[in-house]
């Protein structure tokens, strides 16, 4: 995790985790767990900013962004936005975040996930695609903030398994 | 150098992003750039649906024998009941376009349709709309309309390579022109958001609309076909003073349980010779006369 002297390696294993975030992301869920189904793409993100915050970068996110509105088709930019946003915050606090203890560091992620949901939710509310009132989004941002841990251990796991660095 | 200071990356993606969302809500510009994401995005839906498509091989493949032959027995006096519909239908179809003629207004539009299965929901609550399994390479069109065996679902908003996006009738920002199946009365049925809920614009008090009425599409703004089913009225209410009766429609078709859909592909005019009794049930995805038999329609003379 603190190699970053060394080569780096292991873009695709990054990769497939952005994928299967990709899919729980779209995974069929029943109405009600909608309303908390965790932004698995950006939990991710932000994981593999906080670790290898050289490689992983605000790019990253804007593209994974652009990705995620096609997938969910969305405006195009609405979640390339939100996510460039989220990588810059981390970026900013990626040092103080690796001290932090868990339960500090999912309070971070909340904030992180509220503030880039809350972008998102703005451009939705501008071309009129939303319905509900905009603290809505804090469900699905308490949710990642609940799973941080879960999704931190696996990346962890991931990471060491497979080298990345 | 740039890893070091994040501030000028967040600056391009600010401005990328701005000027997507410019390009995508003003003009077609953003169409190619979904499109070639659609390679990579569609993927995604077809692994999510794919536990949903085994669970149901699995099913399919456990059927005891007794189950099955039930099943054929129930379909079987499905088709009879079915086909003896269609026989009246032929000679009444025949004799409506003929009606039309007369009038000199233009004939009903008979459409051939392509099947689709429904591979993904939009997750988000605030919008409802459907992923398929049909895109631009089975020349689905953006616009065209969708629906089920009960009635209208809403209409494809995008096309990707292998899959499209439907927006349902109940989307909040979806409304379509029908008029009530009893006496013609005209209105705008518009999407609440929830699931099983549409409203009846701007109807008059005194209109004719009443609880248990059928509506269906009129064909007006030329992108839903004429005549389909689309809802029921559940409820009217008036209130004293307000401009407009208070109506609520529930959909026709089952838009929560639904797993194929028919896309209509195209609108050709029903023309008279054509109109014969199909033999059978054997016409495959067209509801169109596809097999003729040697004796025509009886019509009755135009000259009469």
């Amino acid at each position: 995790m603190r190699l970053n002297n060394e080569r780096p390696a292991g873009t695709g294993v990054i990769l497939v985790t952005f994928i299967v975030a990709a899919l729980l992301e779209v995974m069929p869920l029943s109405d009600s767990l909608n309303w908390v189904r965790p932004d698995w793409m950006l939990l991710v993100l932000l994981y593999w900013v906080l670790v290898l915050p050289h490689r992983i970068g605000v790019l990253w996110g804007f593209f994974l962004g652009l990705y995620h509105d096609v997938l969910v088709g969305t405006t195009l930019g609405q979640w390339a936005l939100a996510y460039a946003f989220g990588a810059y915050f981390m970026l900013a606090a990626y040092k103080r975040m690796r001290v932090f203890p868990l339960l500090q560091q999912s309070a971070v992620v909340f904030l992180l996930v509220g503030s880039a949901n809350l972008l998102a939710f703005l451009v939705q509310e501008s071309v009129g695609r939303t319905l509900y009132p905009p603290y809505t989004i804090l469900y699905s941002a308490a949710a990642s903030a609940v799973l941080w841990r879960l999704v931190c251990a696996a990346l962890r796991w991931t990471q060491l398994r497979f080298l990345v660095r | 150098m740039s890893s070091a200071n994040p501030t000028y990356r967040l600056l391009i993606a600010l401005v990328l992003a701005v000027a997507l969302m410019a390009l995508d809500q003003r003009s077609r510009w953003g169409d190619p750039i979904r499109y070639a994401f659609g390679y990579l995005a569609a993927p995604m839906h077809y692994l999510a649906h794919l536990p949903v498509d085994t669970a149901r091989w699995v099913g399919s493949q456990t059927h005891s024998r007794q189950e099955l032959v039930e099943s054929s027995q129930r379909l079987q006096r499905q088709v009879l009941i079915l086909e003896q519909k269609v026989q009246r239908l032929a000679v009444l179809e025949a004799e409506n376009v003929r009606l039309r003629e007369l009038l000199n207004s233009s004939a009903n539009l008979d459409a051939s349709v392509l099947v689709a299965e429904i591979i993904g929901i939009d997750p988000d609550p605030n919008r409802q709309e459907l992923v398929i399994n049909k895109g631009g390479r089975d020349d689905v069109k953006q616009g065209q309309a969708v629906l089920d065996s009960q009635g209208l679902i809403g209409q494809v908003v995008e096309v990707g390579p292998l899959s499209a996006r439907v927006l349902l009738i109940t989307d909040a920002s979806h409304a379509m022109s029908v008029q009530v199946n009893r006496n013609g009365v005209r209105a705008i049925l518009a999407g609440t958001g929830q699931g099983n809920r549409l409203r009846l614009l701007y109807v008059p008090d005194t209109a004719d609309v009443r609880k248990g009425d059928l509506l269906v599409s009129t064909g007006l703004g030329q992108l839903y076909p004429r005549g389909y089913p689309v809802a029921q009225v559940v409820s009217v209410s008036h209130q004293s003073g307000a401009a407009f009766a208070e109506i609520q429609a529930r959909p026709n078709a089952h838009l929560d349980r639904v797993s194929h859909v028919l896309l209509v592909q195209s609108m050709e005019p029903v023309s008279l010779p054509d109109a014969r009794l199909p033999e059978g049930g054997s016409t495959e995805t067209s509801p169109a006369p596809g097999h003729t038999t040697s004796d025509n329609v009886e019509v009755p003379d135009a000259a009469q």
